[in-house]
């Protein structure tokens, strides 16, 4: 829609502007910046209500929410009040959320290096020509397309240590059978992790190979009359000119992966023993399931506060770049 | 030429953008209205509305069909609302702080102390309901803080499912003692086939499994670090240690532990009647039903009580709640109780209507018997039953793998004591 509306646009506007301006009496410079202003207001306008409405507001509510007492009976009375920092300590004295903090982190860099690593290795090979790439690609990108609690489900049926298909596999090829997936403490949060990786290679490989398309053929040539070898020239060539796409690729994925909540429900509900808690399935947990509102802010707030820091990250990241 | 889309209306597929603008404009203004008007939904004079977890089909069409009749006896329009079960509470929350609540709330009854608690529910005495012929658990089953605040159509727990012919053909008697089901699992235990199969996951499942093996030992919920709740977490960890429970038992739902029985790769289970329509769909499956064992013989086997229950939401129209009320109390009348009980396999809350019941579905006859001695979750504990349930789901999945059941539960129960 947008793209009708432009070029309606452009040959109203350009040959008319001149001519006006000619025939009728002139507007004051002054006038027409003001008027040019207000339009452009006009155009931001909607984005910054939205974004105050839809941001901003559920933002600052959820900080205001979790210095309050916010209960069940909070939606009755509308009361909810202030508590000072009680919900803070409560959360942090809870043994919980230390281990759930660090559970994130393992999650959060497992899962990147994995999908990362993966991503562009599938992104590098897909680069060359050969018979049946563009059916291969597609496919690979099916577990993007199939919704997180549907692939939860799956996968918590594919690693049942006794009837799931992957221990039978393993059994049948003579390495292992008995690896209990999900269900013992120290194996659940690296299975966990093991899908995630499944679910964001595609993201990343098509993301980089996007990359990978706009690296000029002509470096690649220069390097080998230069004698670089096939690693040199990736290392050398085609990792420096993708550096803006990995960033990108990174944050985003840091973005998504950090806030896990679906995928770790429809797999094992936070157990065993709390071994797969994560701070997404706390705050859900604690607001939900507790129906402690005010904890439940607590440990959202703090979810929100590391995705600002790496956005800023970000940001200056390419600010830089663009110098 | 027109498609019919599957809402049934007509679409014409020419004037692309019109078809595009309108509704864009149409959703727009719409949006605008609503945030404008507060998003306070207006109550229809004359319809009232029952909110529901009624999301299958079949239940939808037993409750719209019990609705119906009951719109015909009163003289009114009732209308259903059907949201998923893990958002009824949250969805009504809501609907208070928007003052749009329904006029009668089913709400599952581990959940309806934290709503009455939370000054939702107008007792239901006061609207003139009574609780006659109805069973003291199942009384206590709807009430918080001595108050009866919720009446139930009909409630369910937990019983023991086995395989007849397999058992027949090891030539075992169904167990009634924790000892006896210990050595009949092992016995039953060959190949890819455990003896028995229950929940111990992560969330109310495992906690609702749980609760018989620890009521019948004496546990309490309000003390989780005694001897009697330990007992039962042994006694579990001795069945998985034994082999006789799969190692996945941990991370498994009560509909994963169906799955397994109906697949043959448990001999007997733990389990609810909710699951004997799929039992039945299954050809060739000959099951049987009994009381879940006790420790020694002559314990009572005390089962959960499960099921929703129908109440009156805090709306502050008192003419709509006694006419709410009038609503409760036709479906939840004997011959309601007795129709739902036949479509959903739970047993009716009433006496009478649990008497008449029996002689219907002779076949679950044990359930009948485990209801009467079952309790209710949160009688004791009210609605801190949230916090007793997250530390206890995760003391006996530390327990069985791998921890002492009595430093698991120790923990467990400072972490209910700190948390208040």
């Amino acid at each position: 829609m947008s793209s009708t509306t432009a070029s309606a646009a452009v040959p109203h506007t350009e040959p008319k502007a001149p001519a006006a301006g000619a025939a009728k009496k002139p507007v004051s410079p002054r006038r027409a910046k003001r008027r040019r202003q207000l339009a452009q207001w006009g155009f931001i306008a909607p984005a910054v209500i939205f974004m105050a409405l839809f941001f901003g507001y559920p933002l600052v509510r959820n900080i205001v929410m979790s210095f309050q007492d916010y209960s069940p009976s909070t939606f009755f009375t509308g009361e909810a009040p202030f508590n000072g920092t009680d919900n803070w300590s409560n959360v942090f004295d809870d043994g919980l959320f230390g281990k759930a903090l660090w559970q994130t982190i393992l999650f959060t860099v497992g899962s990147l290096v994995g999908q990362f690593c993966i991503g562009l290795a599938l992104a590098v090979f897909f680069s060359r020509r050969f018979p049946l790439n563009g059916v291969l690609r597609s496919l690979i990108l099916l577990p993007w397309l199939v919704p997180m609690v549907v692939s939860g489900i799956v996968w918590r049926r594919i690693f049942d240590q006794d009837t799931g298909v992957l221990n039978s596999f393993l059994g049948t090829i003579g390495i292992g059978g008995d690896t209990p997936w999900l269900t013992s403490t120290s194996m659940a949060l690296v299975s966990v992790i093991l899908v995630n990786i499944w679910i964001g290679i595609p993201f990343n490989m098509v993301i980089l190979y996007g990359g990978l398309q706009e690296v000029p053929k002509e470096l690649h040539e220069a390097a080998s009359l230069d004698g670089a070898s096939a690693w040199r020239t990736f290392r050398s060539v085609t990792l420096p000119m993708l550096k803006p796409v990995i960033t990108v690729v990174l944050v985003l994925g840091f973005m998504s992966t950090v806030k896990i909540l679906d995928l770790v429900l429809a797999l094992t509900d936070g157990g065993p023993a709390d071994s797969t808690q994560t701070l997404g399935t706390l705050t859900y947990q604690n607001s939900f399931v507790q129906m402690d509102f005010g904890a439940g802010a607590v440990v959202g707030n703090i979810l929100i506060l590391i995705s600002a820091v790496f956005a800023v990250f970000y940001l200056r990241v390419n600010r830089n770049e663009g110098k | 030429m027109t498609e019919i889309s599957p809402d049934g209306t007509d679409r014409r597929p020419s004037r692309r953008t019109r078809r595009i603008v309108v509704p864009l404009t149409v959703v727009s203004a719409i949006l605008t209205g609503a945030v404008l008007s507060g998003c306070g939904q207006q109550r229809d004079d004359d319809v009232y509305t029952v909110m529901n977890s009624s999301t299958d089909e079949s239940y939808h069409r037993w409750d719209g069909d019990t609705l119906a009749r009951c719109s015909k006896q009163l003289g009114i329009t009732i209308e259903q609302q059907s949201v998923p079960a893990a958002q009824v509470m949250t969805k009504a929350l809501r609907m208070a702080s928007s003052k749009s609540l329904p006029d009668v709330l089913q709400l599952d009854a581990s959940e309806m102390p934290t709503f009455a608690e939370a000054g939702g529910l107008i007792p239901l005495k006061d609207l003139g309901l009574t609780t006659t012929d109805i069973p003291e658990g199942i009384v206590d089953f709807g009430s918080f803080d001595g108050k009866y605040y919720g009446a139930a159509r009909t409630v369910n727990t937990l019983a023991l499912f086995y395989n007849k012919d397999t058992l027949d053909k090891a030539g075992l008697k169904v167990p009634t003692t924790w000892a006896e089901m210990q050595s009949t699992a092992k016995k039953l235990t060959q190949g890819k086939r455990y003896g028995l199969a229950l929940s111990a996951g992560g969330a109310e499942d495992g906690v609702f499994q749980f609760t018989p093996f620890m009521w019948s030992n004496g546990g309490d919920e309000s003390k989780l670090d005694t001897p009697e709740v330990a007992g039962a977490l042994d006694y579990w960890k001795a069945l998985l240690k034994d082999g006789s429970l799969s190692k996945s038992t941990v991370n498994w739902t009560q509909a994963d532990v169906n799955d397994q029985f109906m697949a043959g790769n448990a001999a007997m289970m733990i389990n609810g009647p909710w699951q004997v329509e799929t039992l039945n769909a299954k050809k060739g499956l000959n099951w049987g039903i009994a009381e879940i064992p006790v420790p020694e013989a002559g314990d009572d086997s005390v089962g959960p009580l499960g099921g929703g229950v129908l109440t009156v939401p805090n709306t502050g129209d008192s003419e709509r709640e006694k006419t709410a009320a009038k609503i409760i109390g036709c479906m939840a009348g004997e011959q309601e109780q007795i129709t739902y009980a036949l479509n959903s396999w739970m047993v009716p809350a009433n006496t009478k209507a649990a008497a008449v019941w029996r002689t219907k579905a002779p076949e679950l006859a044990a359930l009948a018997g485990q209801v009467s001695t079952a309790r209710s979750r949160t009688a004791k504990v009210g609605a801190q039953w949230s916090s007793v349930s997250l530390a206890l789901q995760s003391a006996f999945q530390s327990a069985l793998t791998g921890e002492s059941s009595e430093a698991a539960l120790k923990r467990a129960q400072q972490q209910v004591t700190s948390g208040n």
